[in-house]
């Protein structure tokens, strides 16, 4: 059994971190060059962290799969970022940031993670702009901000719909310039696929190149995850094509815990499903919500009918109708469960019948359509390519979509995971959003663990290790990885099975969003696990690579991520099913509230609003590899305490 | 719908590559076109050849991964979007479509589609950037933008770093990232002090990486997805002249002078 210790430094919430930073062990500058820091991705969380390690004076060795670290997914986020400035006056501080991010994330993140992330938030707005990250500005010449995703001030910084691209290039320029310094060495194309652990340490990786297939040992004295969620688990979502799970997957397999697997994200304005040849979901930013009214039909036999023949009174606005004080701001986990609801009762619009409106007429009343164009022009844009639909004259069609996943590999308050010097970054962790994210907060965790957290906490691992130690590559531990990852590679290869890998991940999609999305139960998560094991077996047997390993091969590197995806959601419904309540992303049918029930009465929740169960499942469920895929995994349990802030019933009424 | 692809199959980069057609399987005029690439290659792969090598990632048009030239445009017919975001109704039914990857010689072939731009970083790694250490940045709002520039920034900086430009050049200029890049930076206070070094070493690198000259014939401009205007060309000739009539920096005691 793997030990979950969250080593939360002691004192008050407000000034743990501050204590915490006084008391961690310094490394002096002489020292620092004799540490080399291994960092794979290069996403918001792997830039920010390699260029800091680096400017700091260690050694760092960065690693990427794509052909520059600038492709890295955190490039794709729309919306904006958070931080507790208060530049609006409107009563936001890091107590309300911290507070809104637990109770978005239904109480199930860890208090000082969270409260931390909202201290340094302020810090990384600063970084950022210095950087000239060109955010949005108002004529005076200061930063503007918008209300964003469910939050009631608004502290959302953002650079048109591309904060994700803007927030990536102002880290990107700073690894750059720490590579142009020769103090950071970077590999691009350089997939990792297997850690290495000596003496229970993380002491490197095993890497492939994608362009030659040369695979190479690489040692180090911390190893840290910077690699990304987990979503493409579902085939159709959100994520970049190429984003997976593989370097997360080989950690939990030498003995790293995976922490809350089941907690996903389901981001409620998507562009709907339109074929089974689709690759991908593409994501309306949220803000949309801020100016867009979501509605349904309210008779059935009103959805075929064109949008604009529905009289105003045959209209649903069923989000405005369930959550009054939130409206359509509601949480994603909310909207999107709202509109599975609506299309599950056979009001769905469009060919599919999976579907929403989300309407613009009445902005384009108040607002006149220029300004409506000033605020979204790039989105409906994007609408229009899609769909060949004009949003301004009809309303877009929405659907919820899988787009995040908060649970990751379990860290302790110093992100370092249960295997010494394995440290877990970004979204890559589970650590800072309970069972749902609130919007604008994935960037704002990705800068807060890469520039500012890991920084501060890695001296205290590497100050227990002596400068200059590390294991050699020709240790037996590294040969050992390495004829693994010799041997996986040639065991696809050399199967001439009949299946290619897309296809069993087309399969494994459609299992999981069937028995592991946006609505669970005991008989279907079951069955869920029951067919994916199956999958995999299948998979092992059957599925067909093409080409070789020593050239460009992206059916092979296809073949291992998959491969890896399917034991993934095996783990997803084991955790699913254990989880015997209903918290933010994870609903389970069983736990929800009925029109019995006292705080439905009281009209604090709403029928079918997520049952938690607090006096059973107020933990962090850390998943342990149990030696090979077909057995069962050890649950290991982290108690979530709360000293700040009452466990609540989560109201958005 | 059916289209017949003729495509640019190389198998590495100092192997000879050729053209090859596919007949493409049934198809959804709905679908983007790397998804018809998809469909093509399960099609491939299910006869058991090598399917065809193409870079993607995102598929939403911001990664900047995509790289193919259709039909002799580099991203295909539409004006400002990436091969990603063009769909398959812009196409025929029975229509033959030639698809090549990014030809420069400072972007080699890797495989069949797919090219190195490594080059672009390097440029980058040269001078892309304001040092500014972590820890060091004062209150955001300490140093005002004015809108006007800031939003000019801003559009030099949705730069995707795909090479469109490149490709597009019959010279394969680099001249419309590089000057992007100089711009977003240059453009702002923060960028300032290092506005006329940043300037000349990016343009040292994209020199030594072998990308011709511009000839402002405004190709590059044309097939942008991010509709990167040809003035910024401009802006970074005027900081580079300036910078090279400042010469080097004059080094004294304590300090630098010009």
């Amino acid at each position: 059994m793997a030990t979950l210790n969250s080593n939360i430094p002691a004192g008050p919430l407000a000034s743990k971190w501050e204590s915490y930073k006084f008391n961690t062990k310094l490394i002096n500058p002489a020292n620092k060059r004799k540490y080399k820091i291994i960092v794979v991705g290069a996403g918001l969380a792997g830039s920010s962290a390699s260029a800091t390690l680096a400017e700091l004076g260690y050694e760092v060795h960065n690693f990427v799969f794509h052909d520059s670290p600038r492709r890295a997914h955190s490039v794709a986020a729309q919306g904006g970022i958070n931080a507790a400035k208060n530049y609006q006056n409107d009563g936001d501080s890091v107590h309300r940031l911290f507070y809104d991010t637990i109770k978005g994330g239904d109480f199930r993140a860890r208090e000082a993670n969270v409260h931390r992330l909202a201290e340094v938030s302020v810090n990384i707005i600063d970084q950022c702009a210095a950087q000239g990250v060109p955010f949005a500005r108002e004529y005076g010449g200061l930063l503007d901000n918008r209300s964003f995703g469910g939050a009631q001030v608004s502290r959302t910084f953002y650079a048109r719909g591309q904060t994700g691209q803007q927030l990536l290039l102002g880290a990107y320029s700073a690894l750059n310039k720490m590579i142009g310094a020769g103090a950071v060495k970077s590999y691009t194309h350089s997939e990792m696929l297997d850690l290495v652990v000596v003496e229970g340490h993380a002491k490197g990786i095993v890497v492939r190149n994608l362009q030659t297939g040369a695979i190479t040992k690489h040692n180090a004295d911390a190893v840290v995850l910077a690699t990304g969620g987990y979503g493409n688990v579902y085939n159709l979502s959100t994520y970049a094509r190429g984003a997976n799970v593989t370097a997360s997957w080989r950690a939990y397999k030498r003995g790293a815990c995976f922490g809350n697997p089941c907690y996903t994200q389901i981001h409620p304005t998507c562009i709907p499903v339109s074929g089974d040849y689709q690759s991908k979901l593409t994501l309306m930013s949220e803000s949309l919500r801020n100016d867009g009214r979501v509605w349904a039909p309210k008779k059935k036999e009103d959805c075929k009918k064109a949008p604009k023949d529905i009289e105003e009174g045959d209209r649903d606005y069923y989000l405005e109708r369930m959550y009054s004080a939130f409206g359509n701001l509601a949480p994603r986990d909310i909207a999107s469960r709202a509109a599975k609801t609506v299309c599950d009762e056979g009001r769905g619009v469009g060919e599919t019948g999976l579907g929403v409106y989300l309407d613009f007429s009445a902005a384009i009343e108040r607002l006149g359509e220029g300004k409506v164009r000033e605020r979204y022009g790039n989105l409906f844009a994007m609408y229009h390519e899609i769909t060949n639909e004009d949003a301004y004259k009809t309303p877009m069609r929405i659907y919820p979509a899988v787009h995040y996943t908060m649970g990751g590999l379990w860290v302790d308050y110093n992100l370092m995971s249960n295997v010494p010097g394995l440290f877990v970054l970004g979204e890559a962790n589970f650590s800072d959003h309970g069972a749902n994210r609130l919007g604008a907060s994935a960037l704002m965790q990705g800068l807060s663990d890469g520039y500012f957290v890991l920084p501060a906490t890695i001296s205290g691992y590497l100050a227990s290790q002596n400068p200059g130690k590390r294991p050699a590559t020709d240790k037996a531990e590294f040969k050992q990885a390495e004829e693994n990852v010799e041997a996986l590679t040639n065991q696809l290869l050399g199967n001439k099975g009949k299946r290619t890998p897309a296809s069993f991940h087309k399969a494994l999609g459609t299992l999981m969003w069937d028995y592991c999305g946006m609505a669970r139960t005991k008989a279907g998560l079951e069955r869920g696990i029951k067919l994916i094991s199956e999958l995999r077996e299948e998979y092992w047997k059957n599925v067909m690579v093409s080409g070789e390993g020593n050239e460009w091969n992206q059916s092979l590197e296809n073949a291992g991520r998959i491969g890896d995806f399917i034991e993934l959601g095996e783990l997803m419904c084991r955790d699913a099913l254990h989880r015997e309540e209903s918290c933010g992303g994870h609903f389970r049918e069983e736990y929800q509230y009925t029109p019995d029930d006292p705080e439905t009465k009281q009209g604090i929740v709403n029928p079918g609003d997520v049952k938690r169960r607090d006096d059973a499942f107020a933990y962090v469920a850390g998943w342990e590899y149990a030696g090979s895929p077909a057995k069962a995994p050890i649950l290991n349990k982290e108690p979530l305490v709360y000293e700040e802030v009452h466990m609540s019933t989560r109201s958005y009424k | 719908m059916k289209v017949k692809l003729k495509v640019w199959r190389q198998k590495s980069r100092n192997t000879p590559g050729e053209f090859r057609t596919y007949e493409s399987p049934g198809l959804n005029e709905n679908m983007s076109f790397l998804e018809m690439l998809d469909v093509v290659n399960e099609d491939i792969a299910n006869r058991g050849e090598d399917p065809i090598a193409f870079d993607h990632d995102c598929r939403e048009g911001i990664c900047g991964t995509c790289s193919c030239v259709i039909n002799g445009k580099p991203h295909g017919p539409h004006k400002g979007v990436a091969t990603c975001q063009t769909y398959m109704r812009s196409f025929r039914d029975g229509d033959t479509i030639v698809v090549e990857p990014w030809r420069a010689a400072a972007f080699p072939i890797i495989k069949d589609l797919v090219v190195d731009r490594s080059a672009f970083d390097r440029i980058q790694h040269a001078g892309g950037f304001i040092s500014v250490r972590t820890g060091a940045a004062p209150d955001a709002n300490s140093i005002p933008v004015s809108k006007e520039n800031s939003d000019l920034a801003m559009d030099a900086a949705q730069c995707i770093g795909c090479g469109a430009c490149v490709a597009a050049c019959k010279n394969a200029s680099a001249m419309l990232f590089v000057a992007a890049k100089v711009s977003h930076l240059g453009l702002l206070p923060q960028g300032q002090p290092e506005r006329y070094k940043r300037v000349k070493a990016m343009v040292a690198q994209m020199d030594t990486e072998g990308f011709g000259s511009c000839t402002v014939t405004g190709s590059c401009e044309a097939v942008c997805p991010k509709e990167i205007s040809l003035d910024f060309i401009a802006r970074m000739n005027r900081d580079y002249g300036l910078a090279l009539l400042k010469g080097e920096p004059k080094k004294i005691a304590g300090g630098v002078a010009g």
